[in-house]
């Protein structure tokens, strides 16, 4: 019994049907953790790119430096780090809020990339154009560049978000309850690892090929050149 | 009278490459230049210069007796982004490659500087640009996207947003070089008629040389970062000085003479 929920393992498949309304809430937070994540890895990617082409070398090094490191450590450590190790500094953050944080930073780095590809795709003579018409660098970036670039970053920003919502089990080794979670304690109750397990697979099955198939939406929706204005 | 584009032994380098060397040059209220010479002389590098896009390393520049050295700038430029700001409010430019925004249509090609820089009113803005679109001869274009229109028209889409921040100074870096021949003719008209505007002074650099004689008060011959010749284009044109722009003239020339004798027997 969780959440109110009783199981009835008499046969697998009246197991898997009893399981399903936990697992369903299990979904919710890894949602919520995929969501969460995502946001702040489009933002601060976007940050990061932008910083990193700043003029000054201190701030472009360190945010090279800072991404660089990101990139290449496991997702793993650096929540296990955000989880154990920040308390110690008196920055206590929910689980819940720790593991969306970690996935964000790490997926921050990679959009950051992402992004970066993007600003460096513009053809120079529309970044020349801006200025012979003395648009600002923010103008620039918000009239010219942003919306040029979007068309060309949607599809790799969209294999980030699929492959963050697949990463989004490992929040379960910091506490967090999202499916594998519920499903391993599942496990542990009813000695029946199987069942549960292969439902927590079938679930992501659909959940991976429904985004996939939005961001092929997105991706054909989108003038190449880029975001029409009028 | 002041010029209003004075160079003062400026110097230009990419790495060890010399494009400007002590360059002097001077440009009145009003003049419309016309740059020539063999690719790689320095004619586009000066109006690149002039419009902030390239740093010089040596010499003095001034702009509408605005300097483009801050006494203590620094970057690139020796000047900080905001007196870049000033300098540009006063020149304009039209490039080889139009470099309209392919996202924009064509009037807000035209309205987005007025609007984001200039501070003027949208609906202010749109009729000006309506205003000068219908004097490029696109008035019924403008809610095309640039990829709808013609090299020509996309051209002459890019003179207009030029104009629409009122420049002082107009820049053109070979502005029919990257069209088909048919469509050459209908910038070079907008050109033309720019031309007779009294206030407006104009750089252009071009290798349309019947076109440079008739619009241009000046005309001035590069060969290595100098100016090796420059005048009256009546008197450059037919009466050259320099053996080294004879040269350039009688290749240049050359080749566009016998294409204009068939085109004649044709017509």
């Amino acid at each position: 019994m969780m959440y109110g929920y009783a199981w009835d393992t008499s046969t697998p498949l009246t197991f898997a049907l009893s399981i399903l309304p936990i697992l369903g809430i299990g979904l919710l937070v890894t949602l919520q953790a995929a969501a969460v994540g995502y946001a702040i890895a489009l933002v601060l990617g976007l940050v990061l790119a932008l910083l990193r082409r700043s003029k000054i070398k201190i701030i472009s090094w360190t945010v090279a430096g800072f991404t660089e490191f990101v990139r290449d450590t496991p997702l793993l450590v650096q929540l296990f780090f955000l989880y154990y190790v920040l308390p110690d500094f008196g920055i206590i953050l929910p689980a819940f809020m720790t593991g969306a944080l970690a996935l964000g930073l790490q997926y921050s780095a990679y959009t950051s990339e992402v992004y970066r590809a993007g600003i460096d795709a513009v053809p120079r003579g529309q970044w020349e154009a801006a200025t012979a018409l003395n648009l600002t660098r923010r103008q620039t970036y918000r009239d010219i560049v942003v919306p040029q670039m979007i068309p060309r970053i949607v599809p790799a920003l969209g294999n980030y978000l699929v492959s963050m919502l697949k990463e989004t089990p490992v929040l379960s080794v910091v506490t967090v309850l999202d499916m594998l979670g519920l499903a391993n304690m599942i496990g542990e109750r009813t000695f029946e690892y199987l069942v549960p397990l292969s439902m927590v697979g079938l679930i992501f099955l659909p959940m991976t090929l429904i985004c996939s198939a939005l961001i092929f939406l997105v991706e054909r929706a989108l003038p190449k050149s880029g975001i029409p204005l009028r | 009278m002041n010029p209003i584009i004075r160079f003062e032994n400026v110097t230009k380098r990419f790495g060890a490459l010399t494009v400007l060397d002590s360059f002097n040059f001077e440009v009145q209220r009003g003049e419309k230049v016309t740059l020539i010479g063999p690719s790689g002389s320095g004619k586009s590098t000066v109006l690149r210069i002039l419009m902030t896009l390239e740093p010089f390393q040596e010499g003095q520049l001034e702009l509408d007796g605005i300097s483009y050295h801050e006494p203590n700038g620094r970057g690139t430029f020796k000047a900080s982004e905001k007196h870049l700001h000033k300098i540009r409010c006063n020149v304009g430019m039209v490039f080889q490659s139009f470099n309209l925004f392919p996202h924009m249509t064509v009037l807000r090609n035209v309205v987005e500087a007025p609007v984001a820089v200039l501070k003027m009113k949208r609906e202010e803005a749109e009729s000006r640009a309506t205003e000068l679109l219908r004097m490029v001869g696109l008035s019924d274009k403008k809610d095309h996207f640039p990829s709808q229109l013609s090299g020509g028209q996309q051209q002459r889409v890019a003179i207009a947003r030029a104009l629409a921040m009122r420049p002082r100074v107009l820049l053109f870096d070979e502005p029919t070089s990257a069209l088909d021949p048919q469509l050459v003719g209908e910038v070079l008209g907008v050109i033309r008629d720019l031309a007779q505007e009294h206030d407006l002074t104009m750089l252009l650099v071009t290798h349309e040389m019947r076109f440079a004689r008739e619009v241009s008060d000046r005309v001035c011959f590069f060969d290595r970062g100098r100016i090796v010749e420059q005048g009256d284009p009546d008197m450059l044109f037919s009466n050259p000085q320099q053996p080294r722009t004879r040269e350039f003239l009688s290749s240049i020339l050359g080749e566009q003479a016998p294409a204009r004798e068939s085109l004649r027997q044709v017509q």
